[in-house]
């Protein structure tokens, strides 16, 4: 479970990201004074998971089924010309955005950019009422002007290293790992199951 | 004026020559044949164990003047001619305006004498604009100089007329050369209809389309009397129907293209290379197999280029909007001695046959021999000079060659005409 | 998985793993083309250029909603009709357009081969849109994607192609198409409508008995009788053609259950399809294909466009 580098250090293990987890989902419930108008919308690959996990810790304390929709950000990139995912997968909301108070879910937050397409796409979508954003991890350099209203863990990192979220569901195993990045590579999620 | 060639390795079928010896020429006529010939004075040249031939003669060439001038012209395509080895060419009737009367044999001929670079015996049309409804003055062509009839690039659609042209061409001793098409049958045709046609979504031109006028043909011969020519054979079939003519004793010859010889319809790939696009179409690959086999064994009488120079802006187009043709001057005899004479599979015998004897029987020239007496006609040839073929290599006004890149073997170094240099150490003399 | 391709000009060229790619993909698309906003910014500031030589209002119209669906500013150009009009040539045409600063040409041309021709002069992405009598690849991409929602998968169906296979671009490319994703093809038609050799396009049976091919098909291919196409008269009269080739109500009973009916479109009704057949709600899935062809051209415009080195960042 190797990412575009060799690991240099595991930042979150399993238990630290449910405790994380856990922690979110009473903040978000905490901030929206309770669970009554909030909808998830986690972003692919990993985001989507995320926000399954959260809904299921909402269900938990609160006793409330909240709307989960997952976004595939593809044909929002900024960098689309450049850097092809062919691979697409799908959006899939289904039920009404408008008026809703829209928690977005990511695993790492980085740069922005995905944010700020994830953004555009939901806005094509429907109108919510408010859009917060969710991500376990925090690594900063952002350049655009984005930040999280809950936030797993804070992970400084450098430019040329590569955060990534493992989840069990898919990779067998769930961590966060700091990775070097081999020359070449982009920073960014693993392809689910493995590369 | 004399010339005296030395240590030229003479091939003369028609004289069993095949020797080196010397070959001395006075006022265009060859005087003597031999071996420490004596000239008092005059040119000597060592052509250094180089191949002399008779000279060639290309039997069917597009020379596109008067009316085409930007494909070619009578001065251009003679040079090409003569870069390609040739001492004459026969030229088509299918220009603007047609030649189908005394004025156009005269306007070629007055041409070709001005600005030509090889001697250029004019064919004429059979019917009036080649149109196949109103037979054209024969008998005044046939008295100014026109060596053959032929309605070439369209042929005679209608039977009877085809009947009327031979029977009345019959009395004037030539040939009446035919380009078979069946137009109702073979409509749009653009390549060899089969795989080809099927693979690349345009229309198919049959074999049979040639084949049906072959078989139309040689009955009308059977009928007339009338001399055949059939021109560029392209089938299996087709050639069979030639032999079994020559069998049955009637006057028929043939001619094919070093392109149906070896290029086939499998050379037409996605990419709609427009040069490869010429009538008859590029058949298979058992075909031009077949057409090969004539060759060797004879069945086959001459080799044409079928020379058909066309613009590059007329051929940079759609393939279905392009015309016909591709040239051959310049790559006839290097096409046949790489593929044939330096493979075996023909001797140097035989392409003097089908490239300098034949031609000239076919079209009721004088023989050119080399011994005493004949016209200084000659084609020097180095056979192992190595070269390739570019589009910017030709004497030819345009570059619609199919072999493009190829590399061959065996060029035409010197050419006479008459005793005259026209073509010296390759290049054409002024 | 990888895409590797700068052109979509001849199927033969795409595997069953790139073909597979744009079905899925265009699947993805579903769901853009069933929102409110039915755009996505995806080739935003892309220049692609409608060039059809040749009168075609369906494919025009749906490669321009694709376009527009992924936000690409679009021309359309009439091509050599008009400039050939004018003595304009094909490769002047393309090299005018060009200076223009485009990504793409899409190409409908009378002519066969104008789109590989137009590749090799512009430099620019070339998806051709039906050249001549050749090749019409989205066509074959649109009439896949409807196999494959219907029946899911392609390996080992048996697929009959009913009508003017001789003339038909349609398939010139759905035929290899079929064969390479491991169909098994029949092709149906009157000798007079066939192909010198339909083994060449990959047919694995040849008949002209289509009440004897029937009922083996799993989907039956109706190709449009194109009369303007037609040199000389290839059959006696509509009614007969209608007699022997026509898929009508009375040879349903010849057909399997779930056997499928596909049409390129336009319909001529009473020809080659009957009303009952043409609007049969289990088996016609002849609309289906139109809204096919929407998500594949967005897939194929999506995945050609995407990864250029000159392309353009949005």
């Amino acid at each position: 479970m190797t990412g575009t580098g060799a690991v240099k250090t595991v930042c979150m293990d399993a238990d630290e990201i449910e405790r994380s987890l856990t922690r979110i989902a009473h903040q978000i419930l905490e901030y929206n004074h309770g669970a009554d108008n909030i909808a998830l919308v986690g972003i692919v690959t990993r985001g989507d998971l995320l926000a399954k996990r959260l809904v299921e810790k909402i269900a938990e304390i609160e006793g409330v089924d909240v709307p989960l929709g997952r976004l595939d950000i593809s044909f929002y990139r900024d960098d689309f010309a450049t850097h092809l995912a062919p691979e697409v997968h799908s959006t899939d909301i289904l039920f009404d955005l408008d008026g809703k108070d829209v928690v977005l879910v990511d695993d790492v937050l980085y740069t922005g950019r995905t944010i700020r397409a994830a953004l555009d796409a939901l806005m094509d979508i429907g109108r919510p009422a408010a859009v917060q954003l969710a991500v376990l991890v925090d690594r900063g350099h952002r350049e655009l002007p984005i930040r999280a209203d809950y936030v797993g863990k804070n992970v400084p990192s450098s430019s040329d290293e590569n955060v990534r979220l493992f989840l069990e569901e898919v990779d067998g195993v769930s961590e966060v790992e700091i990775l070097e990045m081999a020359p070449g590579t982009r920073a960014g999620s693993a392809p689910l199951g493995g590369e | 004026m004399a010339l005296l060639l030395k240590n030229a390795h003479v091939i003369d079928p028609q004289v069993g020559l095949d020797e080196t010896c010397e070959i001395l020429i006075r006022d265009g006529k060859i005087v003597e044949v031999g071996h420490d010939l004596e000239m008092p004075k005059g040119v000597e040249r060592d052509l250094g164990g180089k191949i002399v031939v008779p000279g060639l003669v290309d039997m069917h060439v597009h020379l596109r003047e008067p009316g085409y001038e930007q494909k070619e012209d009578i001065a251009s395509g003679t040079r090409a001619a003569a870069k390609g080895g040739f001492t004459g060419v026969c030229s088509m009737p299918n220009t603007s305006p047609v030649c189908d009367n005394a004025v156009g044999i005269e306007y070629v001929k007055s041409r070709a004498a001005a600005v030509g670079k090889c001697r250029v015996y004019p064919s004429g049309a059979c019917t009036q604009g080649l149109k196949g409804e109103i037979l054209s003055e024969m008998g005044d062509m046939a008295a100014h100089g026109c060596v053959a009839f032929t309605d070439d690039g369209r042929g005679v659609q209608g039977a009877g007329m085809m009947r009327r042209v031979m029977d009345y061409a019959s009395q004037f001793g030539k040939a009446v050369m035919v380009h078979c098409q069946d137009d109702d049958l073979v409509g749009a045709g653009q390549v060899n209809e089969g795989v080809v046609s099927t693979r690349l979504g345009m229309l198919g031109w049959p074999a049979e389309g040639e084949e049906l006028e072959i078989q139309r043909d040689i009955a009308l011969c059977r009928l007339t009397g009338c001399p055949l020519h059939i021109q560029h054979i392209t089938t299996k079939r087709g050639l069979d129907m030639v032999r079994a003519a020559k069998a049955e004793g009637l006057p028929v010859t043939c001619e094919v293209t070093p392109h149906h010889l070896f290029l086939c319809e499998d050379d037409i790939t996605d990419e709609y290379n427009t040069f490869l696009k010429v009538n008859p179409p590029l058949r298979t690959a058992e075909d031009a197999k077949a057409l090969i086999e004539g060759v060797a064994d004879g069945s086959i009488d001459a080799i044409v280029t079928d020379h058909a120079p066309h613009t590059e802006f007329e051929k940079n187009c759609e393939f279905e909007l392009a015309p016909f043709g591709m040239i051959g001057l310049e790559t006839s005899l290097a096409l046949i001695n790489t593929h044939l004479v330096s493979t075996g599979k023909i001797d140097w015998n035989r392409l003097v046959q089908m490239m300098a004897v034949a031609p000239r029987e076919i079209l009721r020239l004088d023989p050119v021999t080399i011994a005493e007496g004949s016209v200084a006609d000659l084609t020097v040839i180095d056979p192992d000079l190595a070269w390739t073929v570019t589009t910017d290599g030709f004497a030819s006004k345009s570059a619609n060659s199919g072999f493009i890149g190829a590399e061959l073997v065996g060029r035409a170094t010197d050419v006479y005409v008459g005793g005259y240099a026209t073509l010296e150490d390759g290049s054409i003399v002024e | 998985m990888g895409f590797n391709h700068k052109h979509l000009i001849d199927i033969t060229e795409y595997s069953a793993d790139d073909i597979m790619l744009i079905l899925e993909t265009a699947r993805r698309f579903k769901e853009v083309n069933e929102r409110r906003i039915k755009q996505v910014p995806t080739l935003k500031g892309m220049t692609i250029v409608n060039m059809f030589n040749e009168p075609s209002t369906r494919t025009r119209s749906s490669f321009e909603i694709a376009e527009k669906r992924l936000s690409a500013n679009s021309l359309n150009f009439g091509g050599s009709s008009t400039s050939a009009v004018k003595g304009e040539s094909l490769t002047d045409t393309v090299e005018t357009l060009c200076s223009y600063k485009i990504d793409m040409i899409i190409v409908r041309d009378k002519h066969a081969g104008v789109p590989r021709k137009i590749a090799d002069v512009s430099g620019v992405h070339v998806i051709d849109a039906g050249d001549g009598k050749h090749q019409h690849p989205t066509q074959a991409l649109l009439d896949l994607y409807s196999i494959w929602e219907t029946k899911g998968d392609f390996n080992g169906l048996k697929v009959g192609v009913v009508g003017d296979i001789g003339h038909s671009r349609v398939c010139g490319s759905l035929i290899p198409a079929l064969k390479i994703m491991g169909c098994e093809v029949t092709v149906i038609a009157p000798p007079t409508l066939m192909p010198a050799r339909p083994d060449v396009l990959g047919a694995d049976h040849v008949t002209s008995n289509l009440d004897e091919a029937l009922p083996d098909l799993d989907v039956v291919y109706m190709l449009r009788i194109q009369r303007e196409r037609l040199e000389g008269a290839p059959f006696p009269s509509l009614r007969e053609y209608n007699l022997l080739y026509g898929l009508t109500q009375e040879r349903e009973h010849l057909m399997k259950d779930d056997a499928i009916i596909c049409h390129p479109g336009p319909i001529n009704r009473g020809v080659e399809l009957d009303s009952y057949m043409a609007d049969h709600p289990n088996r016609s899935v002849i609309l289906d294909q139109v809204y096919a062809g929407i998500l594949t051209r967005m897939a194929a415009l999506y995945l050609l466009l995407g990864g250029s080195e000159d392309g353009i960042v949005a």
